[in-house]
């Protein structure tokens, strides 16, 4: 047996001198040479392209040097204005269902059997509230930027931002696949790390799963939402509001591309130096999307997958902010300690003390940031009326009282561009990291892939607010 | 050849539909007893593998097929793990598994590696090689590799509807009995030809319906020389060996995990399964089951 393997081996070697060097390119042309024998006889074109090519022209048009960005853009855009306009009713129906009548309710039904205070705070005003805000936040927008999403993909537009992107990445020393995984990773950071695995050379894989969290993920951008709202659209008249927003999340997401081509390029250029591979990128026909059954399965598969996952961590993020923020140490709770201990820091790059501990609480998911800060604005500002004791999560019912609460807490325009900024350029969540670990095997590139972008979060922020100061003269 | 008087048949697969055929004895009758069986993959009677280029639905005909959900999206390459499911046909479980799509089997990336090695070594009792109908020609280079490696395969010839969408006729029975397999016309985003598919795996998993796999030719003399000479080096050593021509062009090739396989002697379970498909073939021929 083993002699007559290796007689095998040895026979195959001779024989490989005999038939010469294009052994490979023999066997490719006979097989597609067969192929094309046997296509030919099975197909029958019918009508000769006479019919106007509908594929061929919305490719032209999508694919287009001077078209193929600013439709990409106002696609995204649509998107997101889509998404910001349409959430808002869902969004407030279901916070005073949770948090207005529920709430109160369970509060009543707790007392009436006397249930000790702090079980009761802990339970229904910290765990619960965190997932009620949660739940009523995220799932309006979610269950209206999926299903989009998935409508542009199963339409067949997703390869054609990779084509119209491949270039820029290909000067950035990337994959041009990258581009594809980016666009997953504006679902979620976890999923686009995933797919990075279509990319094959090592190297440019561990660049895009390095880059994936400059795409703002769907955990983030309640926050960018929020707080555009609140900032920036509320300078423009009314009419224009949810424009201006839009615009300025399109703005975020946009940077966040932008920077993903500016590391991968920093990265490419110094520690990850090779060959750039080559690929082919098959355009696919386009097809009609599937409406309700896309409008099914994203909302199954994608929405509530991650609306879970939120809830999941939300409640024991809950049940730690309620703790800290009742916890007596000294004079002071433990979370005024850790914000008074983060407040120079915080102040340094624009932001505070407040932030930076909501992000801290908030490592395993991105989005209950909002809720902690206010929860927390109004724990250490101590306004009256406002919010409902320390460690109750709350969402004010009008923009305009959420205006009041960050302005007691000393919250300035600089505050909100900042949080927006840092909310797209920090370290990945908790579940990404564990992925990218997982993807990569490799301790080393996980602590990078996690202390880059919070670094270049700081600096940014940093030269931010010192720009800011300078002109402002603050 | 090619100049045949060629049978010109529309495949629209609503047509197939059994209910419509009302013929409760035909065995495409019994599609309604699929039961799809999600990610419950006990006790499996059979195997079957999926493959196929990227973006021809081979996901859609899993998710068809298994009843899970696996999220499906119009671009290559967007299926980057296995994923496995399973269904219930005629009281038989099968375990059904989706591979990466690939345009070759020629292990060129992990993608390709994963895929040959689960058609070869994982030894499923069918193979299903989506084919994308609106790029016949493409998709058989991919076709023309499995045929090498099994005979156990079922075509499942999708996007009919975008091949109906593109004028395009495609004649399924002279593709089939080119190909030497069963040829099912399908368009599974919208559940079409899904019944037929089915049918087309159990027979061929059930050995009722023997392949007689097409063989590629290859035109160059010095290559057809050295193939011959080793197939016959590898059939003395591996006697049984189902696809010994295969074996010895990945060997020619410089096929390091093929390589491995010879001086290990992996290669040699590869008979067992060879052993059992012949069996079984006779055992269906005998009963007059072969259609």
């Amino acid at each position: 047996m083993r002699e007559g393997t290796e007689h095998i081996l040895q026979t195959a070697e001779e024989l490989r001198w005999k038939v010469g060097g294009d052994f490979h390119e023999k066997i490719m042309e006979s097989i597609y040479l067969d192929a094309t024998r046997i296509a030919d006889r099975a197909v029958t074109r019918l009508g000769e392209k006479e019919h106007f090519d509908l594929d061929g022209f919305i490719d032209r048009l999508v694919t287009s040097r001077h078209w193929g960005f600013p439709i990409m853009f106002l696609l995204l855009m649509g998107v997101f204005w889509l998404t910001i306009v349409g959430a808002n009713y869902p969004s407030a129906l279901l916070s005073s269902l949770l948090l207005d009548q529920l709430h109160p309710l369970l509060k009543g039904v707790s007392a009436q059997w006397g249930v000790p205070g702090w079980i009761d705070g802990l339970l229904l005003d910290g765990g619960y509230l965190a997932t009620a805000w949660v739940v009523s936040v995220m799932l309006p927008p979610m269950a209206i930027f999926f299903p989009l999403f998935t409508l542009l993909e199963d339409f067949g537009y997703l390869p054609r931002v990779a084509f119209n992107l491949d270039h820029i990445f290909q000067k950035a020393g990337a994959h041009g696949k990258q581009a594809l995984s980016m666009t997953m990773g504006f679902g979620c950071n976890a999923a686009g790390v995933i797919s990075t695995r279509i990319i094959d050379s090592p190297r440019e894989r561990l660049i895009a799963i390095l880059t994936n969290n400059f795409a703002l993920c769907n955990g983030r951008w309640p926050t960018q939402i929020l707080i555009a709202t609140l900032f920036l659209g509320s300078m423009a008249p009314a009419y224009l509001a949810g424009l201006i927003s839009a615009l300025s999340v399109v703005g975020i997401a946009l940077l966040g591309v932008l920077l993903t081509f500016l590391v991968s390029w920093a990265l490419s250029r110094t520690v990850l130096r090779g060959e750039l591979s080559a690929f082919t990128l098959e355009l696919p026909p386009y097809r009609p999307p599937r409406v309700l059954q896309t409008l099914y399965t994203s909302l199954i598969d994608r929405t509530l997958v991650v609306l879970w996952r939120a809830v999941v961590f939300a409640f024991p993020a809950g049940l730690v902010l309620w703790l800290s923020a009742n916890l007596i140490i000294g004079e002071v709770s433990l979370a005024e300690h850790l914000i008074n201990f983060l407040d120079p820091l915080g102040v340094l790059i624009g932001l505070n003390g407040v932030i930076l501990v909501a992000y801290l609480v908030a490592i395993p998911a991105n989005e209950i940031v909002i809720p902690t800060v206010l929860m927390l604005t109004v724990l250490v500002t101590g306004i009256s009326g406002v919010g409902e004791g320390a460690g109750v999560i709350f969402e004010l019912d009008s923009t305009a009282r959420t205006w009041e609460v960050f302005r007691a807490g000393g919250w300035t325009l600089l505050t909100g561009i900042n949080l927006m900024l840092f909310s797209l350029i920090h370290n990945p969540c908790s579940t990404t990291i564990y992925t990218i670990y997982q993807e990569t095997k490799s301790v080393r590139w996980t602590v990078v892939a996690t202390l880059l972008p919070l670094g270049m979060g700081f600096v940014i922020t940093f030269f931010v607010a010192q720009l800011w100061r300078f002109f402002s003269g603050v | 050849m090619g100049s045949e008087n060629q049978q010109e048949i529309e495949i629209v697969p609503e047509q197939a539909d059994p209910s419509s055929t009302g013929c409760a004895s035909c065995p495409v009758h019994h599609a309604a007893n699929l039961h799809k069986l999600g990610v419950d993959m006990e006790n499996w009677d059979f195997i079957a593998a999926l493959a196929g280029n990227p973006n021809t639905g081979k996901s859609t005909v899993f998710n068809a097929l298994t009843g899970l959900r696996q999220h499906t999206g119009n671009w290559p390459g967007k299926t980057v793990t296995r994923a496995e499911g399973g269904f219930e046909y005629r009281d038989q479980r099968y375990k059904l598994v989706d591979l990466p799509g690939t345009y070759s089997l020629l292990a060129t990336s992990i993608d390709e590696e994963i895929a040959r090695d689960f058609i070869l070594f994982g030894q499923p009792d069918v193979t299903v090689v989506v084919v994308d109908a609106t790029r016949l020609e493409r998709n058989l280079n991919l076709v023309l590799q499995v045929l090498e490696i099994t005979g156990r395969v079922v075509i499942s010839l999708n996007l009919m509807d975008e091949a109906k969408r593109h004028q395009l006729k495609i004649d399924h029975r002279r593709l089939a009995r080119d190909l030497g397999v069963p040829v099912v016309p399908t368009a599974a985003r919208y559940d079409r030809g899904m019944e037929e598919l089915v049918q087309a795996i159990s027979e061929v998993a059930r050995g009722e319906t023997v392949g007689d796999p097409f063989q590629v030719k290859y035109d160059h003399p010095e290559l057809d020389q050295a193939v011959s000479e080793l197939v016959e080096e590898i059939q003395e050593v591996f006697p049984e060996i189902p696809n010994a021509r295969w074996v010895a062009l990945r060997i020619l090739d410089g096929d390091r995990r093929i390589i491995q396989a010879v001086r290990d002697g992996e290669l040699g379970i590869l008979q067992s399964a060879s052993a059992r498909s012949v069996d079984e073939g006779k055992t269906a021929l005998k009963s007059g089951y072969k259609q």
